[in-house]
């Protein structure tokens, strides 16, 4: 008797820690690779530097802080205003296409799905080159622009905020289409045959159902968007000028260029902290745990 | 026994049941109180009290002034064929529904009931032919901008809103007021029985309660026809059958005509008023459950509605009113045939096998029999279901109650099954059952309908 108990028991503790046992490689890792250098970099980002070639020494200097804002305010709020542009720009072109996909695509979806990745097949920086090229002075488009009359005779594009967009949204989009097709994937055509069933015609069927629910879709496309936009340093550089930079350039001129590790740092963490700001706030809008 | 089935069915009231409001069955049916028809209104005249059963047995009632301008057609499907591609789903068919009436679509997957539905709702189109309902051709009319409401197969409730805005989106959809849409849905979430669930999440709702739903958000329209596409599939026994009666109850209160689509031959005989029963496209027969159930005009409906046993029979010639069968090799037996089977043909002789007796000796004249050998025999409570063959191998069965008084049986005895001459009837083969009795008959509909109260 006492042995079936003492059976159970073990039992009972072996299923309270596998959870835990599963968790372990992860958070190991997390802390090893993740939580380990950010403190380091917390600490570095309000450590002062002796002079210009000894290395930094900690000592509560929230000075980086303040220089963080008051120097390159001009640039964190260009890169959210590009970013913004960007996920809208994705936004408009990918729910479209993944919508078409999802509800029209019949035996060629995984085709077309393929297709839309195909450019990740490529190098990040091979695409923004190509987009360069593209974009670039002699290429078709400027041509084109120029001959219908919407670009002056000397006009470009590149080195013009345009450009810039441009490239993010060109580079982010898969990110914004996947989820958004994922979304209208999971909707239940029947769904629409109800609506229509209860006196709502296709445009209505779609505000009232499809769109309300592919939502969640929406929020994770603009989040995967919006956040590696809001930090790229490569489109900025390729196609953009001294007009268009973005925090992602100063961060990546500060830590190796100027090789001002604690400027660099509290910049990194401001931005983290107003990503995070607004993903909260984005999330409170869309209420997306509801949807879920 | 089925009719007494069907008479306790409609005579238990409901429990806990809501009863309609009367302003509610006014709004249906604006005539109905300056007319003052009586309880027992309507083409059917069947009535929730068992005491009401009418005297004048199979006599038509006389027409009643106001509550309806006649029993006539809501939806009429004329001559509608629907194909895809080289498939055709749906062949000729051709039938009224009328109004109030509770019309079932029965028949295996893949024979054309679902399409049919879908045509009426109109997210088909008929390939040709037309469907109109209330006289007026629907063929170019979009789904949205037809009174009829359907009730879905997995019920397609919006997940994303609560049970108030689902009842209430068709409503909302046609710009009704908004004081009207609130005593709307607060109506017939009472009629379902779902009061206090208006701000439930469909998500959070069991499976019959999300079926009540799904009827309350397509009957708070008040449309013209109700459309049900198997809706009791997904409940468990015990649910479906409580469904059945509520259905039926919800029907009778609001006096709306329900066409029911259903692959369960127990669901239509329990529910319908008439039952058009399916196979491969084709409509094989239109009638009430107990002339789809005792004069089946097709070996596929018969085999397919309750058990049959079908026996290969040679049509011999005709004495009068009935025809002469040879069946079991050299056994003639005079039976009542359905329409088609033609003299000289192949044919089945249909005997329900309940409708069968068995004897020791050989039956006496004026009772038909034909000698078996026992198979096998289960003692099922109120019957033993014996299983026979005959001397060709046909396998037959038959469930004889204890006034048969047999002797003990074991397998390998000899006995007669016998049956009255009305209870047998010779069926043409499938597919060649035509004229059938009962389509394209809203005329005869009402006499039908009164006929087996």
């Amino acid at each position: 008797m006492a042995d079936v108990n003492e059976r159970d028991d073990q039992g009972r503790k072996q299923a309270r820690a596998s959870p835990w046992l599963l968790l372990a490689p992860g958070v190991v890792f997390l802390f090893l690779f993740f939580f380990f250098p950010l403190f380091t970099l917390f600490q570095m980002s309000l450590s002062y530097r002796p002079s210009r070639f000894e290395d930094p020494v900690f000592g509560w200097e929230w000075s980086n802080y303040s220089e963080a804002f008051s120097q390159y305010g001009e640039q964190f709020s260009r890169s959210f205003v590009y970013a913004g542009l960007a996920t809208l720009a994705a936004l408009a072109i990918a729910y479209p296409l993944a919508y078409v996909i999802a509800f029209r695509g019949g035996r060629y979806k995984n085709v077309l799905l393929g297709l839309v990745v195909v450019p990740f097949f490529t190098n990040f920086l091979i695409r923004t080159l190509a987009w360069k090229t593209i974009v670039g002075d002699q290429g078709w488009v400027v041509d084109t622009l120029r001959w219908i009359g919407i670009l002056g005779e000397n006009e470009s594009l590149l080195r013009r905020p345009i450009a810039v967009v441009g490239g993010l949204t060109y580079n982010f989009l898969p990110f914004m289409v996947l989820p958004i097709y994922v979304a209208l994937e999971k909707i239940d055509p029947r769904l629409v045959d109800a609506a229509r069933d209860l006196y709502s015609n296709t445009w209505r069927a779609f505000r009232k159902i499809v769109f309300p629910l592919s939502l969640p879709g929406v929020f994770a496309g603009s989040l995967l968007v919006f956040i590696p936009a809001a930090g790229d340093f490569v489109n900025a550089y390729y196609l953009g000028s001294a007009k268009t930079t973005m925090i992602g350039n100063v961060v990546q001129n500060q830590f190796l260029v100027q090789v001002d590790y604690p400027v660099a740092a509290a910049l990194s963490f401001v931005f983290m902290a107003i990503v995070m700001m607004i993903v909260v706030v984005y999330s409170k809008i869309l209420g997306t745990e509801d949807i879920a | 026994m089925l009719r007494l089935a069907r008479g306790l069915a409609q005579g238990i009231p409901s429990r806990i049941g809501v009863r309609v409001t009367k302003s509610l069955a006014v709004a249906l049916h604006p005539g109905i109180e300056r007319a003052k028809v009586p309880r027992s209104r309507g083409i059917r005249g069947r009535t929730a009290e068992v005491s009401e059963i009418q005297p004048e047995g199979g006599r038509p009632l006389p027409p009643l002034e106001g509550a309806r301008p006649e029993a006539d057609a809501v939806i009429s499907i004329d001559h509608v064929t629907k194909r895809f591609g080289a498939f055709v789903a749906v062949d000729d068919a051709h039938f009224d529904i009328a109004r109030g009436e509770f019309f079932s679509m029965l028949g295996p997957s893949g024979c054309g009931k679902t399409t049919t539905l879908r045509m009426i709702a109109g997210f088909e189109q008929p390939s040709t032919g037309e469907i109109r309902l209330d006289g007026k051709d629907m063929s170019r009319v979009p789904p949205y901008k037809r009174q009829v409401n359907t009730v879905f197969q997995q019920y397609a409730l919006f997940p994303h809103m609560n049970v108030w805005d689902n009842v209430a989106f068709g409503l909302r959809a046609t710009k009704v007021p908004k004081p009207e849409i609130s005593k709307r849905v607060n109506d017939l979430l009472g009629v379902v029985r779902l009061a206090g669930f208006a701000e439930r999440r469909p998500g959070q709702l069991s499976g019959g309660q999300q079926q009540r739903v799904a009827l309350a958000r397509a009957l708070v329209n008040y449309p013209r026809a109700l459309l049900l596409d198997e809706p009791l599939g997904a409940l468990d026994l015990k649910l479906r059958q409580a469904m059945q009666l509520e259905l039926k109850r919800i029907q009778r209160e609001l006096d709306i005509t329900f066409i029911f689509v259903t692959h369960d031959q127990e669901e239509a005989l329990t529910m319908s008023d008439r039952i058009a029963v399916m196979n491969e496209g084709r409509v094989e027969q239109i009638g009430t459950p107990e002339q789809i159930y005792h004069e089946p005009a097709s070996v596929f409906v018969a085999g397919f509605i309750g058990m049959a046993n079908l026996l290969p029979a040679r049509v011999d010639g005709r004495d009068g009113e009935l025809a002469i069968a040879r069946v079991a090799g050299d056994h003639f037996v005079r039976v009542e045939a359905a329409p088609g089977v033609a003299d000289g043909a192949e044919a089945t002789l249909m005997v329900r096998p309940e409708r069968a007796h068995l004897r020791v000796d050989e039956p006496p004249a004026g009772l038909i029999g034909i000698p078996t050998d026992v198979v096998d025999l289960v003692f099922q409570g109120p019957v033993v279901r014996f299983e026979l063959r005959i001397a060709d191998g046909t396998t037959l069965v038959a469930h004889v109650g204890p006034e048969d008084d047999l002797p003990l049986l074991r397998p390998g005895d000899r006995v007669w099954m016998c049956w009255e001459p009305g209870a047998g009837r010779l069926l043409a083969p499938s597919g060649h059952s035509a004229p059938m009795p009962g389509v394209d008959n809203t005329k005869e509909l009402s006499t039908i309908v009164r006929s087996h109260q």
